[in-house]
Formats: C-alpha cells, sequence, structure tokens
C-alpha cells in the first residue's frame, strides 16, 4: 500500500483489490505527478536552432546556471492539465450544495451570448463610439439591478462580493464625511460572512458584534441599545452590515425595524447581497431601508463563479448614498446615447462628490452579459420563480433530513434557500469533518461545513434552484446514510474519503506546515 | 497565584500586578487544531475586552479578546512555531501573553475556576 510522509495510506482501500497496477492508475483513475516530475529540465516542447553565438552585453550578468523550469512538450502540458481536471468536482457533474455560496448552473444560453465578438472582443481603451452596444449591455443591466433591488444607483465597477462590500463602506464613509460627522464603528452580527468585519476593518472602522436572538436572528433590542450608546445625539456606529437572509438560512423579520433603528441614530445600512437568490424578484432590499448591497452576479446570476477572473460584485446605492459612489458608470441621456461617466465628465453629469475610482475600468464586460442574459430569458416572472424554487429545493432538504439530523433553527420556520444542520447527536467521537468526507465517497462535492459559527459543527446545505426532486432524494439518501452512520458510530467512516483520489488529507500538517515550493528529491530530503 | 476565566474562554493567572493570559482546554477543544497564533507584541496597550490575539483552526479563525487591560511586557513566541502547543498544553505551555495590568479591579466581574465549569457545561 502506497504511503504519504505521515504514514497514511494515500490510495484508496480495496479489500478485492489487492493488486497493484504498474502504472499506479486505477482504470480511468490515474495518477499525476507534478509537472515537475513529468518534464525534464534539459529539454524544451519546441525545437529551436541554436542561437548564433553573439557578443553578450550583460556585463557579467548572464545566468550561469540553468533555470530548472520542467521542459515539456504541448501533449504533456495538455494532459496534465486535463489529467488533472478530470479529478475536480465541478456544477456540470453534479449537485454542489456548497452553502452560501449559491452553485448555480451556468445556462449555455449565457456562453453564447458572451462570445458574440461585439461583447468579447472589446477593448477598454477602444474609443467610446466603437463600444456604444457594450454600453447599452451595461446600463441596461444596472437598470435591471436597480429595479430589482428598488435602489436608487448601482456601481458597477467592483470586481466581487467582497470588492463590493468595500464600495458599499467607502461610499457610506464618503456620506458621513460630507456631513463632518467620522464616525468609528461598523456592527455586524455574529452568524456575519467573514468578509464583513474583514472589509470594515479594512475601510478604517472598529468592528463590534451584534448577538441573534434564539430564533438565530439579529436581536433587534441588544442593536438598539448599542445605537443608543453614548446618549443622543453621539452616537458613533457609521452603520450595520447584515446579510439577509442571513447566513442560519433564516429571513431577517425585522430587516425594516433594523434600518430604521440605524437610520434614526444617524448610520447606515449595508446588505450583504451573497443571498440575494432566495429574494430576488420577491423581495426589494430598498423597501426594507438597505442603504448599499453588493450583487455577486455568479450566485444570483448565474455567471460563472470567479468569472474567469476577475469577477463582478456590483453595489446597489440608495438616495442617501448615490452621490458618493465611485466612478466610471453609465448614464443614459435624452437622445437615448449611453455614455461613460469618468473624471473628465463628471461634472456634466452631477457626479461632483465620488470618493473616487476603485479599478481603472468600467467592470466585467463577460459577467455583464451573461448575467444580462440570465435576467432576460428568464424575465420579471422567470426570476421570481428562480427565488421560489431555489426556497422550496432547501426546505425540502431540511424537511427530509431533520428526523436524522439536527437542525438548529427547524422550528424558527420555513428556512430561505439554505438547509442548515449542526453535529448534535452524532456519536462519541464522530464530527461534521467525517460527514463531509464521506459525501466525497458518495460523490458529491461536500456541503459548507463549520459556518456560521454560531452553530456547533454547522453544516449548510444549498441546493439552489435548479436541482429535479430526483436529485435532491439522491442527494438526501446520500446524506441521510453517512448521518446515520455517524450516529451509529460506524467507525469506518473515520477513514473515509476511500473512493477519491486521495484518502483523508492531514489539514492541520498542510496548514501547520505547508510546502509551497516543489524542489528536487534529493534537495528537499536534504533540507529536513 | 490565582486563576480567572471569562466567558469568552480566556484564563488569566494572577500574581501582583503580572497576569499571564491563554485560551481555555474548553476553547481549544472547540477550536480544532490550532494552526496559527499571533500574539502581540511587547509594550502592546490592550484594553479589557479589546482583540489582542488572533487563534486559527481548520475551522476557523478567531479572536481572543484581553481580560484585563495593561501593557504587554511578553507574547509567546514559541506558539509561532509550534501553535500546537494551544492543543496539547492550552493552559500552561500555550499561554498567550503577560502583562501588566492597570487595573486590577476589572478582576472582579471574572470567574473562578468553579463558576467557569458551571458555565462551561452550561453551554
Amino acid at each position: 500500500m502506497s504511503m504519504n510522509r505521515e504514514g497514511r495510506p494515500t490510495r484508496p482501500q480495496d479489500a478485492e483489490a489487492t493488486s497493484e497496477t504498474f502504472t499506479g492508475n486505477r482504470a480511468l483513475m490515474l495518477e499525476e505527478p507534478l509537472l515537475f516530475e513529468i518534464g525534464d529540465a534539459t529539454l524544451t516542447g519546441v525545437d529551436l536552432e541554436a542561437a548564433p553565438q553573439a557578443e553578450s552585453r550583460l556585463g557579467g550578468l548572464e545566468r550561469n546556471r540553468p533555470i530548472g523550469l520542467a521542459g515539456l512538450s504541448e501533449p504533456e502540458t495538455v494532459r496534465h492539465y486535463t489529467r488533472l481536471s478530470r479529478q475536480n468536482y465541478a456544477i456540470d457533474l453534479g449537485l454542489f450544495p456548497l452553502g452560501s455560496c449559491t452553485m448555480k448552473h451556468n445556462p449555455r444560453l449565457n456562453e453564447k451570448v458572451a462570445r458574440m465578438p461585439g461583447f468579447a472582443d472589446v477593448h477598454p481603451l477602444q474609443p467610446v463610439d466603437t463600444v456604444r452596444g457594450a454600453l447599452e449591455v451595461i446600463n441596461e443591466l444596472a437598470f435591471w439591478l436597480i429595479d430589482l433591488t428598488g435602489m436608487d444607483g448601482v456601481a458597477m465597477s467592483p470586481k466581487a462580493g467582497a470588492h463590493g462590500e468595500l464600495c458599499g463602506i467607502l461610499c457610506i464613509r464618503a456620506a458621513l464625511e460630507a456631513r463632518g460627522d467620522a464616525r468609528e464603528v461598523i456592527l455586524v452580527p455574529e452568524s456575519a460572512h467573514g468578509t464583513n468585519p474583514a472589509t470594515a476593518a479594512f475601510a478604517g472602522y472598529r468592528v463590534e458584534n451584534i448577538p441573534a436572538n434564539a430564533d438565530g436572528r439579529v436581536d433587534l433590542e441588544a442593536l438598539k441599545e448599542r445605537l443608543g450608546k453614548g446618549g443622543e445625539g453621539d452616537c458613533d456606529v457609521a452603520g450595520v452590515m447584515i446579510t439577509n437572509p442571513n447566513t442560519c438560512g433564516l429571513f431577517e423579520r425585522d430587516m425594516k425595524a433594523i434600518s430604521d433603528a440605524v437610520h434614526e441614530a444617524g448610520g447606515f445600512v449595508y446588505c450583504d447581497g451573497a443571498n440575494f437568490n432566495a429574494i430576488v424578484g420577491r423581495v426589494r432590499p430598498g423597501d426594507l431601508g438597505v442603504d448599499a448591497m453588493h450583487i455577486n452576479l455568479h450566485k444570483t446570476f448565474s455567471t460563472p463563479h470567479g468569472g474567469g477572473g476577475p469577477g463582478s460584485g456590483p453595489v446597489v446605492l440608495s438616495e442617501a448614498l448615490c452621490p458618493y459612489g465611485p466612478i466610471p458608470f453609465t448614464a443614459k441621456t435624452k437622445d437615448g446615447v449611453v455614455h461613460l461617466v469618468e473624471e473628465e465628465n463628471a461634472a456634466e453629469f452631477d457626479h461632483n462628490d465620488s470618493f473616487g475610482r476603485m479599478v481603472a475600468f468600467h467592470g466585467q464586460m463577460g459577467m455583464f452579459t451573461r448575467a444580462l442574459a440570465y435576467m432576460m430569458s428568464h424575465g420579471a416572472d422567470g426570476l421570481k420563480q428562480v427565488a421560489e424554487d431555489a426556497v422550496l429545493n432547501a426546505n425540502y432538504v431540511l424537511r427530509s433530513l431533520e428526523d436524522v439530523l439536527d437542525a438548529p433553527f427547524g422550528k424558527s420556520g420555513p428556512c430561505m434557500h439554505e438547509a442548515l444542520f449542526s453535529d448534535k447527536g452524532l456519536a462519541d467521537g464522530f464530527s461534521t469533518l467525517d460527514i463531509a468526507k464521506a459525501l466525497i465517497d458518495e460523490g458529491y462535492h461536500p456541503m459548507t461545513m463549520y459556518f456560521p459559527l454560531v452553530v456547533h459543527g454547522a453544516m449548510l446545505v444549498e441546493p439552489t434552484e435548479t436541482e429535479s426532486k430526483a436529485a435532491l432524494d439522491q442527494f438526501i439518501g446520500a446524506l441521510r446514510s453517512v448521518a446515520a452512520r455517524a450516529k451509529a458510530g460506524d467507525k469506518s467512516l473515520h477513514a473515509a474519503p476511500v473512493h477519491a483520489p486521495r484518502r483523508r488529507l492531514d489539514e492541520t500538517a498542510a496548514a501547520r506546515k505547508p510546502v509551497l515550493v516543489w524542489r528536487e528529491p534529493e534537495v528537499a530530503e536534504a533540507a529536513e | 497565584m490565582a486563576r480567572y476565566f471569562t466567558e469568552e474562554h480566556e484564563w488569566i493567572d494572577v500574581e501582583g500586578e503580572s497576569a499571564t493570559v491563554g485560551i481555555t482546554d474548553y476553547a481549544q477543544e472547540q477550536l480544532g487544531d490550532i494552526v496559527f497564533v499571533e500574539v502581540p507584541e511587547a509594550g502592546t496597550v490592550v484594553e479589557k475586552g479589546g482583540e489582542v490575539a488572533v487563534v486559527e483552526s481548520v475551522k476557523a479563525a478567531s479572536d481572543v479578546y484581553s481580560p484585563v487591560s495593561g501593557e504587554v511586557t511578553e507574547g509567546n513566541s514559541a506558539l509561532e512555531d509550534e501553535p500546537a502547543l494551544v492543543n496539547s498544553s492550552p493552559e500552561e505551555e500555550g499561554w498567550f501573553y503577560r502583562l501588566t495590568m492597570s487595573d486590577s479591579s476589572e478582576l472582579e466581574g471574572l470567574m473562578n475556576e468553579a463558576a467557569y465549569k458551571d458555565y462551561v457545561d452550561s453551554l
């Protein structure tokens, strides 16, 4: 049996198949070495004529030893990455229950639209007159986002959700500073996404927690008490950052009251829009008093995660924050022409108080075209059904499993688009990690685990709207079987995954002593 | 020497004006394998309840709050290379920092060992 350095087996365990293969491959499960192990540093993938001997003009700075890069031919390189990609899990392979991430199907229609040359082959430095169609798309998408959220404006340039958060918080800072009211604190609920406190701290604020009540929602009274601290007219709270629906999978029913209390204290409300998929077309955050909210186009509007680099996280803004939004953005004049508003022409568009610019250009065109294609192909009624089906699917998962897994907020009413379970009731010595690893054997990417932090051994499952009942039933069956084994104390679970390309890896050692650079085996050994 | 505990699962050993702070056995148990610890440098002025250190496990990153106000005299540099000490010896070798307390009356609201045990049992 092959072992890693710590003496753990690296191959699947199979009592029947005792014979090792010559190659180390198991049929289509291929053992893939590193590129450096495949390649030969003394070879190159292309034949080049020897360069004519010319006198060096580097004055003694010539390279005096080989660079040490692996020499690889094109087929070797292609095979390496293709083989690795086969070990990957993807939304195109199966249900991807990663809660809080909204691993949505990416419709192929989006791809067709995004590849149209007028969108795919434009350059941000092209003369504006040659990209009117692309600008029209950005403006149209902005219109949809504003309409769906009930807000006043949108900053399209932020490149990701967390970048959008920073954009929103910088708008809040600019608005407060404009009225000469520098404040120091951003309040964040205990169940917040980790990026929320990070964003607030990055923008120079001090972060304080708002506790949750027994229901798993924000404790409104505690919030009011904190806002009132310091007496009337002397509030140090710049704003709150709230995720709604929250990460416990629940809708913050008191959202309007929360917003009112924050506004009354002179603060602003930032809503983390990561969970917008649960309410799109049903609830407009603007109606709940939200001042700024980022929208992860990849979560709610089906663009690929990461966007092929970079992503896109537009931020919708309330009337109060709009004047401070970043440039550039698009604006349509009465003659129907869409303009790109930048430093030079901001005054013409009455946008003189912008906090500045976050990125060089207007945003991620490839994501804009895909998101707009998704919106227009679904229509307003279709998007509403997206939210309904996402919530229905999550509730189906929640209610189908709550007899075998502990659902800490199962009694708080229906969940939104995520079902949350805890590790309560598992046999002694069995954890959420065991369940996650066993799900890999069942052919699923594990659910989100140990988040939100307020729930012990949390398992957050988000099936998304496109999964059929049959697909959900199979997943539920797999999770039920694994959970039952963990409750019964089936020790074989500790060995999971046994069918994956690698057995259970030592995540602790990987974090404590990461090996980040490949070195020749003899060099690596000598260093130890 | 007297040992006190906080609701945030820090312990503090007090001897005169100086004190040593770490996280409890219960805390390390909940966090799981610790992979990274950031302790304050000597000279850092900390406030009671203020964030003073960071502890990261395979599951989560958490802040450590100072049980009392004062000035840090020493951070436990051994944790940099061996964060696992927090798992193996949370209440001895895995201490986080030492400080000189500025207001020993702040100790009054903290729990003693028996009270902390009851508190943990109630969670």
